[in-house]
Formats: C-alpha cells, sequence, structure tokens
C-alpha cells in the first residue's frame, strides 16, 4: 500500500527544499582576517511530503541532518531556506492563535526519557501543565483526562503523583508520549523514541505506538538510526545522506530493492538475525566528509563503489524509480544497476 | 563441565564461579553470581545482555579491573594459572598483554594530550622488547593493519583528530601491540554508526582469523552476536541464563528470557505487527526477585520457580539452561 501517494491529494506536513545551516564559531584572527566563516550544512535541500494517518521512516547514520530535520517540522528550528508547510500553509508565517494551533496538533517527543521531562514536576503536573496551556479540558476535568492518559499508555494510575526519577526508562518514555498526546495532536514526530532503552523494553514501547497510531489515528513521522525499528514501523521510509534525502519509497519496495548504492550499504551492513547468513565483506568503504565542506556532484561519491565522471561533477536529483520509489543516484537512471541483485532478500 | 566438550581442545581461558559483590550502604549487591564459561582458542564468545545485567562487570571482574567496594571470587584459569590469585606483578605482565581489552567508548579510554603514537609505544615498552626505532616501525604497522589510511602521518596526531570509528580502530591497534592471545571485547561498537560499526566488526574477525585469537564479546545486540560470535551466553541479573552455540540458541531457544528478546527484535516481513515483547523491566541489582530472577516477567512460571532458583544445566552436548520448564519452551517455539 502506497498511502499517500495518490495524485492531487494535500500532504499534511510538506517540507519543500529545505535548507539549514549552523554557522561555526569563529576566532578573532579569522575575523579580522576576513576569511569566510565556515557552517556546517546540516539540510542540504530537503523535500518530504507526509500524509494523513501514514508513518514516514527517516532513517540515517549520525550527522545525516534527520534530527533537525525533525525539529524543522515542529518549528523549534526556522529552516534558512525553502519552507515547511501544515495543511498547505507555511509554517514560519502562521501567528498567534493559527501558531498555537499548530504548536498543539503537532507534537515532537523526545529521545532522551531523562533530560526531556522536569524532574521538580510530579506526572500530574507534567501533564496538567500542557493540558491547561492549550486550554484542553475545563480545570475540574483534568483529573480525568490526565487518569485516561495514563490508561492509555498503560501506566498505572499511581504513577500521576510520583516524579520522573521513580520511573525506568520504558516508563518515562511512556510518560513523554503521554505528554504529547494529551493536547490531541494529528502528527506525533518520534525522534529516536526508543533508541535509550534496553532491547526488551524497545518492543514494549514500539508495540504501544502502533495500538495508539490505530486507536487515535495519528500521523506519525518515526526519526530512527535503527533500520529494523523503521521498516517495523514505517509505511514509507526517507533514507538521509548529508542533510539530503537520497531515497524514498514504500518500505518494501525500499528494502527489498533499493535504488540508490548508499541505502543497499545501511541495509548490508545492519547486523542480520540470522547466524546463517554471514558475510565477511564490509559493507560501505570510508567515513562520512565533512559536512562543512560538502563533496562537489553526488554527495556519497567518495565512498561510492560505483561512482564514475558524471557523479564527481553533476549532483543527481531525486528521480522517479517506481510507484512512489525514488531515488537521487545516476547509475538507477537508467534501468536496474547491478548492485540491487546482491541484495539480500528479506529474512 | 565445560560447556564445549572436544577434549582435543584445551580451553583458552575457563571462568569458574565468578562472583562480583559490591558493598553498598544498602547492603550487598551481586552483580555477577556465580559465572562459568569456558573460551576456546580462536573462538568468539559473546555475552549478551540488557543493561544491568552484569555482562560488563563479567568483563571487568576477571581482568581484575573491579575495585573497592567490590570483591571478586571464583577462578579464572589462564594458562594453567588463575588470574584472580596471582600477584599484581605477575597480573601486569597479562593484562594488556596476552589478555587485552577494548572498550566502548574509544573516547574516553584514550587518552586526549598523548599522541596516539606514544599511546601505542607505551604498550609496546610494557610488553615487548622492541628498541625505540623498531617500536615505531611496529607502530606504523599497527596502525597500517586496522585501516587507518596514511598511518605515518596519522602517528603524530591526537585522539580527538580521528573520528569515532578511526579511534576504535585506534584503541584495537593498541590492543593488538602485544600480540594477545585473548581479545576481550566491551560493546566495541555501540557508539558507532551501523556502517562503520560493521567495518569495525569485519576486522576484528579478520585479526581473530590472521592472529588466532579467542575473543569475548559483550554486546546488547543480538545481531552482532549473529554475525560475528560462534558462541553465546545469555545473560540476566547477574547469571547466565542460556548457552551454547550462536546458531542453535538463535534457532532453537529454551530459555523464555532468550525467546523473548529474539521476539523483541523486529525482522523483515511481519512490519506494523505487534512485536512479542518482554513485559516489565530487567531488575535493579539491589532487587533481585526470588528463586528464578526472571520469574515476574515470565509467561511460563510456575510455584516452583517462585521458590527455587533453576541451575545452569547441560540439555545437550554445548548446550546449557537455567529454567524449570526449558522442554515446554522449546516444544513451544517450535510450534509457532
Amino acid at each position: 500500500m502506497t498511502l499517500g501517494e495518490k495524485p492531487g491529494d494535500v500532504p499534511l506536513l510538506s517540507v519543500e527544499e529545505v535548507v539549514k545551516r549552523f554557522p561555526m564559531p569563529q576566532s578573532i584572527l579569522g575575523r579580522i582576517a576576513g576569511r569566510p566563516r565556515l557552517a556546517v550544512n546540516a539540510l542540504n535541500g530537503v523535500n518530504l511530503s507526509v500524509h494523513r494517518g501514514e508513518t514516514v521512516g527517516i532513517v540515517g547514520e549520525s550527522g545525516c541532518g534527520k534530527s533537525t530535520l525533525a525539529r524543522c517540522l515542529v518549528r523549534l528550528l526556522d529552516p534558512d531556506d525553502g519552507r515547511v508547510r501544515f495543511e498547505g500553509r507555511d509554517i514560519g508565517e502562521l501567528a498567534g492563535a493559527e501558531r498555537r494551533a499548530f504548536n498543539r496538533r503537532v507534537q515532537m517527543i523526545f529521545q532522551d526519557p531523562y533530560s526531556s521531562l522536569n524532574p521538580r514536576m510530579t506526572v500530574r503536573q507534567i501533564l496538567g501543565e500542557a493540558l491547561s496551556v492549550h486550554k484542553m479540558r475545563p480545570r475540574r476535568h483534568i483529573s480525568a483526562r490526565i487518569a485516561e492518559l495514563l490508561d492509555l499508555v498503560r501506566l498505572p494510575q499511581d504513577a500521576a503523583g510520583r516524579y520522573p526519577h521513580e520511573f525506568s526508562g520504558g516508563q518515562r518514555q511512556r510518560i513523554g508520549i503521554a505528554r504529547a498526546l494529551c493536547v490531541e495532536p494529528d502528527v506525533l514526530v518520534a525522534d529516536e523514541l526508543v533508541s535509550a532503552l534496553d532491547v526488551s523494553v524497545q518492543a514494549q514501547v514500539v508495540n504501544l505506538l502502533l495500538q495508539l497510531q490505530e486507536e487515535l489515528s495519528l500521523t506519525v513521522v518515526f526519526v530512527a538510526h535503527d533500520l529494523r525499528l523503521v521498516r517495523h514501523i514505517s509505511h514509507r521510509v526517507a533514507v538521509m545522506y548529508l542533510g539530503k534525502v537520497i531515497e524514498i519509497g514504500p518500505t518494501e519496495a525500499l528494502f527489498s530493492a533499493p535504488r540508490h548504492p548508499y541505502t543497499k550499504a545501511l541495509l548490508d551492513a545492519a547486523p542480520e538475525l540470522d547466524p546463517g547468513r554471514r558475510s565477511r565483506q564490509a559493507a560501505a568503504r570510508g567515513e562520512l566528509p565533512s559536512p562543512l565542506d560538502l563533496p562537489q556532484g553526488c554527495l556519497f561519491n567518495s565512498r561510492c563503489p560505483f561512482s564514475f565522471e558524471r557523479c564527481f561533477a553533476e549532483r543527481p536529483l531525486l528521480g522517479e524509480r517506481g510507484r512512489g520509489h525514488r531515488a537521487a543516484c545516476h547509475l538507477s537512471e537508467f534501468g536496474t544497476p547491478t548492485f540491487v541483485a546482491s541484495v539480500k532478500a528479506p529474512a | 563441565m565445560s560447556a564445549v566438550t572436544d577434549t582435543a581442545f584445551e580451553p583458552a581461558l575457563s571462568v569458574k564461579d565468578l562472583t562480583t559483590v559490591f558493598e553498598t550502604p544498602g547492603g550487598p549487591v551481586t552483580a555477577v553470581d556465580a559465572v562459568s564459561f569456558d573460551v576456546m582458542p580462536g573462538e568468539v564468545l559473546g555475552l549478551v545482555g540488557e543493561s544491568g545485567s552484569g555482562k560488563s562487570v563479567t568483563l571487568r571482574s576477571l581482568m581484575r579491573l573491579v575495585h573497592a567496594p567490590g570483591k571478586v571470587a571464583g577462578t579464572v584459569l589462564w594458562q594453567g594459572r588463575d588470574l584472580l590469585s596471582m600477584r599484581e606483578r605477575e597480573l601486569r605482565r597479562v593484562r594488556g598483554g596476552k589478555i587485552a581489552i577494548i572498550f566502548q567508548e574509544p573516547t574516553t579510554a584514550l587518552n586526549p594530550v598523548l599522541t596516539v603514537r606514544v599511546q601505542i609505544e607505551e604498550n609496546l615498552r610494557a610488553h615487548t622488547s622492541l628498541d625505540g626505532r623498531q617500536r615505531r616501525a611496529r607502530a606504523i604497522e599497527l596502525l597500517d593493519l586496522v585501516g587507518i589510511p596514511a598511518a605515518e602521518r596519522r602517528l603524530g596526531d591526537f585522539p580527538h583528530q580521528f573520528s569515532g570509528g578511526m579511534k576504535q580502530r585506534v584503541m584495537i591497534a593498541i590492543a593488538l601491540a602485544s600480540n594477545p592471545r585473548l581479545l576481550l571485547a566491551d560493546e566495541p561498537t555501540t557508539a558507532l554508526d551501523v556502517t562503520i560499526q560493521d567495518q569495525i566488526l569485519k576486522l576484528i574477525l579478520d585479526l581473530r582469523d590472521e592472529f588466532s585469537m579467542s575473543v569475548v564479546f559483550v554486546t546488547h545486540d543480538l545481531g552482532v552476536v549473529a554475525q560475528t560470535c560462534d558462541r553465546m551466553a545469555v545473560m540476566y541479573a547477574g547469571r547466565i541464563v542460556e548457552s551454547g552455540s550462536v546458531t542453535e540458541v538463535f534457532s532453537e531457544p529454551h530459555h523464555p528470557y532468550t525467546r523473548g528478546l529474539l521476539g523483541s527484535v523486529p525482522r523483515g516481513g511481519a512490519e506494523r505487527t505487534l512485536l512479542t515483547s518482554i513485559e516489565g523491566t530487567p531488575p535493579s541489582l539491589a532487587a533481585i526477585p526470588a528463586g528464578c530472577a526472571f520469574h515476574p516477567r515470565c509467561d511460563f512460571a510456575v510455584e516452583r520457580c517462585i521458590e527455587r532458583r533453576p541451575a545452569l544445566e547441560a540439555i545437550a552436548p554445548g548446550r546449557m539452561v537455567a529454567c524449570f520448564r526449558q522442554a515446554d519452551v522449546a516444544a513451544e517455539a517450535a510450534a509457532t
């Protein structure tokens, strides 16, 4: 099912050519000498659309810009160029009541369940604050709503009176989810929701997210570095590299027949759970180039085993490679490239 | 009662009843509880578990890196000698020499104010009889071996000039300087990205083949175990609950915890379905449940599991499980 790939359908959230740079601190000497100020190129023209009811996974290694993108989606960061639209409206232009409505309808859950909850507030205060700021319920109904929310995220009722330090990591992440859900949002942006948790607890939180999404018909943007998790949760997946989406497509198509050599390397590098299937060849050579100084041409050219002249001269565009499947690679422009053949079949 | 009973080989390392207790104001905390395992020459053994399972403390205990208020008991036999009762001076020749260790965080494990050259040569000076010129040549050789480009030029660089993956390679180069027979690796790739992790894992396997080292690999990542280890031991609340060859444990888990752990990791093919999670959280080591430590989270628990602790028993050659209901667990796993 390629949710949200019907033509003419207005996406709930869309990212258009978003650019984000973080200037580096510069020494006084450098400033006097008039040297150009360096900047980390975190996002270099990202395009993405998210449709109502679907889960879009954003995957990539550290430094690929996935967290910056998540922050731009909820307007914790303003892009330097390009725009993010919510229901067709540029979120950078929203003000007053409209801005507040946007803030309520698009919620973020953070990675670290230890630093994202105020240690001096009880769970009741944490949830109550969000409820009263957005005037979600009359004061006298707040307690009942908190009880409902705790049920929703499968926490015991006595949790309301306790402080964050009294909970385990998994339980804290449930509190984070409850806090995001208490304002009845349309979109959840989850940045590395479970990566700080133990494997057995990860599964509980992932199950909870899947159930809540069905129950509340939420739209989810799931940002993570764990390919197995992203594959499990997402309808569609976008792969990022050096601040660009280099491949995007329906989960099954992307995982079974990746059309970008970096996606393939990422899939091959993820250690497979089957001890019977081992490879002794490293999947990718080299390391991420510096985001201070982007390579000419294709961003992956220095590590790509297939790069040829054109890859160093011209940056490939994200082009159609199948139904809703797009890749930014010169090679896959002409039919099926050779690297697809050696991809592992889904287990 | 070694796990692998091939009489033709003596184990490189034999750990028996290793127990580590920390005295705390709240009473003694048993981090490692009567852990026994053997590592055969050239074998990669995986110690798997979640946080607080005691896997890292096990590794540190057998190298006597646990300090007060921690107390280590048991025996760790290395070439017929007990590392735990050895004199400090003798131990120093083995530790970092024939037994090397690499840690999870290369950034904190390397000294930030010394060049890579000084840190490699330090180990060469301690464990080899090479002279200054030979040490430098060997340091270049080692950096080259672990895949650091332009090794000679990088020798004078400081740790901060290397990326995370390159720092871990430097750590491995330091560990290899003394030609170890056994490499202890404590989550060596957890801090790294997946393509870099893949490179480091393959490097460790290549080095194992080249120098026929044994490796003990501590990790929480089942994928890493599946791809790199020959045998595995699953730890829970300070004890080994199941061990055996990686192929057998993955295809036929006999302990409900192992089974739950394997079910918790999504596999391709069943997208957007619920995972078989384990309810609850791993226990705190200060409050380990009576009986089987896993019983509050276990679907198979019966009265016996609450009253008594199951011993780790052999169920087949090279396969050990600590569960009263292991046969039922395996039968149900086979049925689904």
